[in-house]
């Protein structure tokens, strides 16, 4: 069962596809471009869609996602968190 | 799945066009004539007409847009014959002019010193002529290159963007290989990977087109917008499913376009492509407006992938219907043609996904009624560019 995808290596954050992910649970993750397997404890409950961060981010960091920067950080966040609206904003509005 | 030998069994039009339906339409040129123009599709059955909210007192380019979405409404090959309704002569007129450079049938009727009763009368006979004419019409062998596909997304999540995009990535890279003729937009949502759709531009000429449309809809929104236009762009269905800025948006988006295909050329909203290949439409990213704006401009199928379950049809481009979300495809399986969601477990590759989105949209061409038609969304959305004189 994979649990939650991830588009590219070097991508700081993967997307949970099934529903019911609960903090502290073991997820199985799979790089798509590099056809890979890795494995991950959650640190928060995430719902079906949402990103997991797969390392640490400091405030003002930026995001990867498909190789390219998708936004940056405003929040401290650990590995395994939710990262989402409340911690990530755009840098383009 | 398909190569160069792939046919489909398409209705060949006046002009050389293809269409996959054989619709007659009753098309209003304003707000005024849509009574009379759904009491004309009431009394012959086998019409359908296109209300809509405008067409009063619009001037210089929302004007043109207006007539340049009309005509190209009532010339897409997908439509056989229309009577256009409005309330005075000249308006009305000049939207028959621009259907009729197709030599299809096509006639205007004006409410103006006749009234509706009148109207209805005359129109209804004309239109009963035309269904049973069109009703003749049979389907011929075309070859693939004949097809025009659109594509937009709507009420995407993040499983649009590693799954149902990058599937209508496959499909139209596998579509511009055979010479089909293919169109991309939603101007706003490339905010964020601009700089990747410039790069496949295929000359400079196309890339500073498309540079100069995305920095005009950039500056108006700068300049209306009050807020970071989170809730508007991203949505707030697409944030419930897990997307958190334009950009990473942008990134899903831009997957539909493949990784192989070269962007050829660049239109203006609702304008019609010269040539095969992948075009960009500049438009609004609203589903329903792009959608027909891409009706408009001559396509003939419309690929449309979703996350949450965007829900919406159009009333003469059929619009199929791909997700990869597995808990969308189980809750709302009644509007999913193509269900991907197996990309995501690993059970199918890309190209598998992509061959099962080619599939469908062979059948669909060839009859198939897809979800949104069965279901009657007929959404038919014009866009403004500003407020009316």
């Amino acid at each position: 069962m994979i649990h939650f995808v991830v588009h590219e290596e070097g991508d700081s954050v993967g997307t949970v596809v099934v529903e019911g992910v609960k903090s502290g649970a073991s997820l199985n993750g799979w790089i798509m471009e590099q056809d890979k397997v890795v494995e991950m404890r959650t640190a928060s409950d995430i719902p079906i869609g949402h990103k997991i961060a797969l390392k640490p981010l400091a405030v003002g960091d930026t995001v990867i996602k498909y190789g390219v920067d998708i936004g940056k950080v405003v929040a401290p966040i650990t590995t395994g968190e939710h990262l989402h609206v409340h911690n990530v904003k755009t840098k383009r509005w | 799945m398909i190569n160069q030998d792939t046919t489909f069994l398409g209705y060949r039009r006046e002009n050389g066009r293809v269409g996959v339906r054989n619709h007659v339409i009753v098309l209003p040129v304003d707000d005024i004539s849509n009574a009379a123009a759904e009491a004309v599709a009431n009394n012959i059955k086998g019409t359908m007409a296109l209300p809509h909210p405008y067409g009063r007192l619009q001037f210089g380019a929302d004007l043109e847009l207006h007539f340049r979405t009309l005509i190209g409404t009532g010339s897409n090959p997908n439509v056989a014959a229309v009577i256009v309704i409005g309330i005075e002569p000249q308006w009305t007129q000049l939207i028959v002019d621009g259907i009729a450079k197709t030599g299809k049938p096509v006639q205007g009727f004006a409410i103006e010193h006749h009234g509706d009763h009148d109207t209805i009368f005359r129109a209804s006979k004309a239109a009963r002529e035309m269904v049973q004419w069109a009703s003749e019409k049979q389907r011929e062998v075309c070859n693939i290159s004949e097809l025009w596909v659109s594509t937009k997304c709507g009420e995407s999540d993040t499983t649009s963007g590693c799954g149902a995009n990058p599937t209508v990535g496959n499909a139209f890279d596998k579509l511009y290989g055979v010479g089909a003729t293919l169109v991309f937009g939603e101007t706003s949502e490339l905010t964020g990977g601009e700089h990747l759709v410039a790069e496949r531009c295929a000359t400079p000429e196309v890339r500073d087109k498309f540079m100069t449309f995305f920095n005009r809809y950039q500056d108006m929104i700068n300049r209306y917008k009050t807020s970071d236009l989170s809730d508007s762009q991203p949505t707030k269905g697409n944030i419930a499913g897990g997307l958190t800025t334009i950009e990473e948006k942008a990134l899903g988006n831009i997957q539909k376009i493949g990784k192989k295909c070269r962007v050829d050329g660049v239109l203006d909203k609702a304008e019609t492509p010269t040539s095969p290949g992948l075009w960009f439409m500049d438009s609004s990213s609203a589903a329903a407006e792009m959608v027909t704006l891409c009706a408009a401009s001559g396509y003939a199928v419309h690929f449309f992938p979703t996350g949450q379950g965007n829900v919406i049809g159009n009333p003469i481009l059929p619009v199929i219907k791909i997700c990869a979300n597995p808990r969308t495809v189980r809750t709302m399986a009644e509007h999913i043609d193509v269900d991907t969601s197996g990309l995501l477990q690993r059970e199918i590759n890309m190209d598998g996904a992509g061959d099962k989105l080619l599939e469908c949209m062979l059948r669909t061409a060839n009859g198939r009624l897809t979800a949104a038609e069965a279901l009657g969304h007929r959404e038919f959305v014009l866009t403004r560019l500003y407020e009316s004189a």
